[in-house]
């Protein structure tokens, strides 16, 4: 090995199979990781987060048997991100044979390997998560850019078979966005020069993450001009900028925990570059995450990250105002613990007399709900949706506001959509 | 010809050299069951990568890029070795949890001159442990 990794005794004690094989192994995958990126050690992870749990092809489903059968356990708290299934509500997925039982499999080892079954790409809206400067072992790449992002805790990029790794072994290399270095803010986003009341649309979050995704490189993004935000704004902000491109932490001034000033996210030190948001690059934007124009309305797909207590709050607020339900099939995605809360607060009722259909455990992009074969395009507020459901599910996506989602519900076409009209000007029918 | 590298996993491997002149994203963007490029933005769409040393830029895109790659090398439809221009964890990843699976080598390096592989000529990748040093034979 050339890096100078060194191993405190039991980290070499885990790789020498002191505590299993499945240990070893796990321990073997995070020393070549090391010694790949050069760390100069390992540190300490408080928990986990897994999205190997989504079937990729048979090498995944044999990694995870074969932790469990090597008697594989999680040694810190390790949550679950989706799978391809709904199992509170079986019928909604139509996968079937084989890609049915696969998908079931995996989530099966997942389980057996000790991690808790919350299928969810919004671990942070579980009761319990990570406290500032906490380091943690994530994967997904929404999670990963919240974790940083909006509670400060600190995780690298981690994908698949890695992933449980740092879950069976508690250990991560010692680089990158577990290090100050690495998180200082460099390609400033400037959005002051849009209006106020464009500003003040949770629409404006999604369409500046395109852009920050699409432009701003490797470089930590800093998005000056929108402070205040909500969690589920900075998601949906976040979210965006891991499709467009590969942001893993973004500062948002005034709105994430370690921008509380512009010189504050950037160390103290001259941006880079600095990027004048325009309400032309949103309308590109908006563009983009458009792949028809068409009025024919299939449905609407929302919830992409899962659908937060507080989105809950809203949606149903807004089918009260309208007074009517969705004349088109209305999807949400949430995870089944917001599902549960929902359902305590006697929300559940309402959003069914509504014509809401509410999927947990999965994500309508990735695994078959919508029928596809329905003419028309599929509304959705998420730019995470509209940027990978055309191509994974083959579907038309036309993003808007989740009020002109709801609008163009219950109206069973698309419906002018007055906030966007707000921000990009006239143009949308 | 030698040309120096680094490596991210080790093996040795040799083939034809396929020059991808766009990063591509392993998911979503290649097809396991046959090899092949699948992503139509991609200018080497449609390209068979099996056996081929594959060399870009770097990897794109999703996490998953790990599993796609995996099971390519358990389908034995995988590149026989890819040599980046700059490091890609996820993309490596997959080549490890191959070797802990199956017992199935694939070297992956870096290797700053990437470009300057000769397009079609058989090569050797010869690549010794994670972050240690790899040759390219030309």
């Amino acid at each position: 090995m050339a890096s100078d990794l060194e191993l405190t005794p039991d980290e070499q004690a885990v790789l020498d199979g002191a505590t299993g094989e499945a240990a070893a192994l796990a321990m073997r995958m995070v020393v070549a990781l090391a010694h790949m990126v050069g760390a100069p050690r390992l540190l300490e992870v408080t928990r986990a987060h897994i999205d190997s749990c989504l079937f990729h092809g048979q090498a995944g489903l044999d990694f995870a048997r074969h932790l469990a059968d090597l008697g594989g356990r999680v040694v810190v708290p390790t949550t679950l991100n989706v799978s391809s299934l709904d199992l509170r509500h079986p019928a909604l997925v139509r996968l079937q044979g084989q890609d049915r039982a696969d998908a079931r499999a995996l989530m099966d080892a997942y389980e057996r390997l000790g991690c808790r079954p919350t299928w969810t790409c919004a671990p942070y809206q579980l009761q319990d998560r990570p406290a500032f400067g906490e380091h943690v072992a994530w994967a997904e790449s929404n999670a990963i850019v919240f974790a940083n992002s909006v509670l400060g805790a600190r995780t690298e990029r981690y994908g698949d078979f890695i992933d449980i790794c740092a879950a069976l072994t508690g250990r991560v290399p010692d680089h990158g966005l577990h290090g100050d270095e690495a998180r200082r803010g460099e390609v400033v986003f400037d959005c002051t020069g849009l209006a106020d009341e464009v500003r003040a649309e949770a629409v404006v979050f999604p369409l500046v993450g395109h852009v920050v995704g699409a432009t701003t490189g490797d470089a930590v993004p800093v998005v000056v001009g929108l402070p205040d935000a909500s969690e589920d704004e900075c998601k949906a902000l976040g979210a965006a900028a891991a499709s467009s491109g590969g942001v893993a932490m973004f500062h948002a001034v005034g709105s994430t925990p370690e921008a509380p000033t512009l010189a504050a996210a950037l160390h103290d030190e001259p941006p880079a570059r600095t990027v004048e948001v325009t309400t032309a690059m949103l309308c590109d934007a908006r563009a983009q995450l458009t792949t028809s124009d068409a009025t024919e309305l299939a449905g609407v797909a929302v919830g992409t990250p899962h659908f937060s207590l507080a989105e809950f709050a809203r949606l149903r607020d807004l089918f009260t105002d309208t007074g009517r339900s969705a004349q088109v099939p209305f999807h949400v995605n949430t995870g089944r613990d917001v599902w549960d809360q929902v359902v305590d607060r006697g929300w559940a009722g309402d959003l069914e007399a509504a014509g809401v259909t509410v999927v947990v455990d999965t994500c309508t992009y990735i695994t078959p709900v919508l029928d596809a074969t329905r003419p028309g395009v599929v509304l959705t507020d998420s730019a995470k949706w509209a940027y990978y459901a055309p191509g994974n599910i083959g579907v038309e996506a036309r993003f808007a506001s989740l009020a002109a989602c709801v609008d163009s519900a219950v109206a069973g076409t698309v419906v002018p959509d007055p906030v966007l009209d707000l921000l990009v000007g006239p143009g949308a029918p | 010809m030698t040309l120096a590298a680094r490596t991210l996993t080790p093996g040795t491997a040799s083939g034809a050299v396929l020059l991808l002149h766009e990063p591509l994203s392993f998911w979503g963007g290649f097809e396991a069951h046959d090899g092949r490029i699948i992503d139509r933005n991609h200018p080497e769409h449609g390209t068979v990568l099996t056996g081929r040393v594959v060399a870009m830029a770097a990897g794109r895109g999703s996490s998953s890029a790990s599993s796609v790659l995996a099971e390519a090398i358990r389908l034995g439809t995988a590149p026989a070795a890819i040599v980046l221009g700059r490091p890609d964890a996820i993309v490596a990843l997959g080549a490890l949890a191959a070797v802990e699976l199956y017992g199935t080598a694939m070297p992956i390096v870096t290797c700053a001159a990437w470009a300057d592989l000769p397009a079609g000529a058989i090569v050797t990748v010869a690549a010794t442990a994670p972050g240690g040093p790899a040759t390219i034979e030309v």
